[in-house]
């Protein structure tokens, strides 16, 4: 299943102009600055914007084409929204089976008491909104949305109207989501933290144009996008979970280029997590250190330079099937002569594991 | 008819003018002030202006043109002559259309307000949950705007208990039939019998106020529930 999407909405002096194609699982980040068009892109697929022309195509049904436009309550979706959007005169239990009622039952895929143990909410179920903290509504908001058994769930910056503390409470609930569930999702963001945390692939949107499509880790190391060239910019790697080593405290993850060592808590034996490197951790050398505290080192190939500035280089590298980026002085890439096809050491200072 | 009864009886015709009014108007009301709630139209300046009409508009302007209408050369008391009924001039019938034209403002703009400040979003929100634009109009948009409602009625109700223009012009003041409380009152005055006139006056005032007294109340009671 795909999703397919042809969009051309114009509101004011701003035109979404868009031709996109989405896989039918794992979270799609759609990633931006503010005023881009990602919550535009958002509605007309909720049906929200109504458009002429406009041509969209989940799976095998055509939700909208040439004289067809599924309204949006016929549309099996789960759409949940960057402000408070609870019912104020419903409690918690009413405003979760508020979208429940409404389907029919051979529609109902995902049980309400599955989706209330998921965001972990079963203590508010008597509550009245008011008497909620942002992050509860929210959960609480996520939760009706995907017990309406949806064929995509649109999350529309569900954590940015949030307090640092409360998106650490969300998080991890939307990463047991992208885990459990086997819907695609949409998920708007412009926290690169949320998409690297959180996406497997990502659409990069700026001034209603789509600029790229691709896999999180692929579109994060590109040299030709603006990603790669922030001062945080990192490389987001998974990797599975291959042993642990309790005298140091290290856990061992291996990728196609490579075995990583990361110290912290112990991680589940084979279970897939997402490394993130940022790219001024990346030191290179042109010979292999033996004699070093460094424990992460891979042989790299250098793909792709791009200078920042005249005092730094960012260095796209292939190790084993990833991408990796290494930011490095422009006086150290001079010295050590590298162009695209040298042959190096990439060392790497610091991981991060996000999921 | 004892002086007493007539009185009474004007006390009743009233209320009944009043509760028919405020039942008809927010029958009529709510779809107008939903659409006018909603609609993008460029011309809705001028469905408001009407609305607003009767809040300026003198009572004896409304009621000479409701007259001229309902009478029996009128456009629409002469359809009902010629199909054998009688006028709606001077009948009761008559006094709650002109009642409905006098009240609207009072029921149609708290509406108005109402559902505009709901706003979009939480009917968008119904509408991604699988509620058809009726369901998510009566189980999102009417509980919602439920202090309205209740401001529209009873503003409705109590303006019409204090209609005299109108009423005067197109009911007469035919006892038993057409006659309310305002005009019992101005009738009392005329006569110089003020005991009856004070008592009927008094009623009138502490109706009045319990009702608004109420809205207030409940309105507050509903801004602390749902904040």
């Amino acid at each position: 299943m795909t999703i397919e999407a042809r969009f051309h909405v114009e509101r004011g002096d701003f035109t979404l102009d868009v031709d996109l194609a989405i896989p039918g699982s794992g979270v799609t980040a759609i990633f931006g600055p503010s005023g881009c068009g990602k919550t535009t892109l958002l509605r007309a697929i909720a049906g929200l914007e109504r458009t002429p022309d406009d041509y969209l195509k989940v799976g095998n049904e055509i939700w909208q084409g040439p004289g067809k436009f599924l309204p949006p309550h016929r549309r099996p979706i789960g759409y949940v929204i960057q402000e408070p959007s609870l019912f104020v005169h419903l409690n918690v239990r009413r405003n979760l089976e508020y979208g429940l009622r409404r389907l029919s039952n051979r529609a109902r895929k995902v049980s309400l008491e599955h989706a209330i143990e998921l965001l972990g909410i079963g203590h508010l179920l008597e509550r009245r909104p008011h008497q909620l903290s942002g992050g509860e509504q929210q959960r609480i908001a996520i939760a009706r949305a995907l017990a309406v058994s949806p064929a995509i769930l649109l999350l529309d910056e569900p954590l940015a109207a949030l307090e640092e503390q409360r998106k650490k409470e969300i998080l991890p609930y939307l990463e047991s989501l992208h885990q459990e569930l086997q819907i695609p999702v949409l998920y708007v963001s412009h926290s690169r933290n949320e998409v690297a945390r959180l996406a497997d692939h990502m659409l990069l949107l700026t001034d209603g144009r789509i600029q790229a499509a691709g896999p999180v880790g692929e579109l994060f190391s590109r040299l030709d996008l603006p990603l790669a060239h922030e001062a945080d910019t990192e490389t987001v790697i998974e990797a599975v979970v291959a042993g642990r080593d309790d005298t140091y405290d290290i856990s061992y993850l291996d990728f196609s280029g490579g075995r990583f060592a990361v110290t912290g808590k112990p991680l589940p034996r084979n279970a897939c997590v997402r490394l993130q490197v940022l790219a001024r951790d990346v030191s290179l050398t042109l010979e292999r250190q033996h004699q070093t505290s460094i424990l992460n080192i891979f042989a790299a190939t250098v793909e792709q330079l791009a200078e920042e500035g005249s005092a730094q280089v960012t260095v796209q590298l292939r190790v084993g099937s990833v991408s990796l980026l290494s930011r490095i002085t422009r006086k150290s890439a001079v010295d050590l002569d590298l162009k695209p096809g040298s042959e190096i050491y990439a060392q790497v200072k610091g991981v991060a594991v996000l999921t | 008819m004892t002086p007493y009864e007539q009185d009474l009886t004007a006390l009743f015709i009233t209320l009944k003018l009043a509760g028919l009014t405020t039942l008809i108007l927010l029958l009529i009301g709510t779809p107008v002030a939903w659409w006018l709630a909603r609609t993008r139209w460029r011309l809705k300046f001028l469905v408001e202006s009407v609305v607003a009409l009767p809040l300026v508009l003198p009572p004896t302007v409304l009621g000479f043109y409701l007259l001229l209408t309902l009478g029996p050369h009128g456009p629409i008391g002469g359809l009902m002559e010629s199909l054998g009924g009688r006028p709606l001039a001077f009948t009761f019938t008559g006094l709650v259309i002109g009642s409905v034209f006098y009240s609207m403002p009072f029921v149609i703009q708290p509406l108005q307000n109402a559902f505009t400040t709901i706003g979009r979003r939480p009917l968008e929100v119904a509408a991604t949950l699988g509620a058809s634009p009726l369901d998510r109009f009566f189980t999102v948009a009417v509980p919602l705007a439920r202090p309205g409602f209740l401001t529209a009625a009873v503003l409705g109700f109590a303006h019409t208990l204090g209609e005299f223009g109108v009423v005067l012009m197109i009911g007469g003041n035919i006892p038993g039939e057409t006659q309310v409380v305002s005009i019992a009152i101005y009738d009392h005055v005329e006569s110089l019998e003020y005991t009856r006139a004070h008592w009927l006056s008094g009623g009138l005032l502490l109706l009045s106020f319990l009702l608004l007294m109420a809205v207030y109340a409940l309105n507050r009671r509903f801004r602390m529930v749902q904040p």
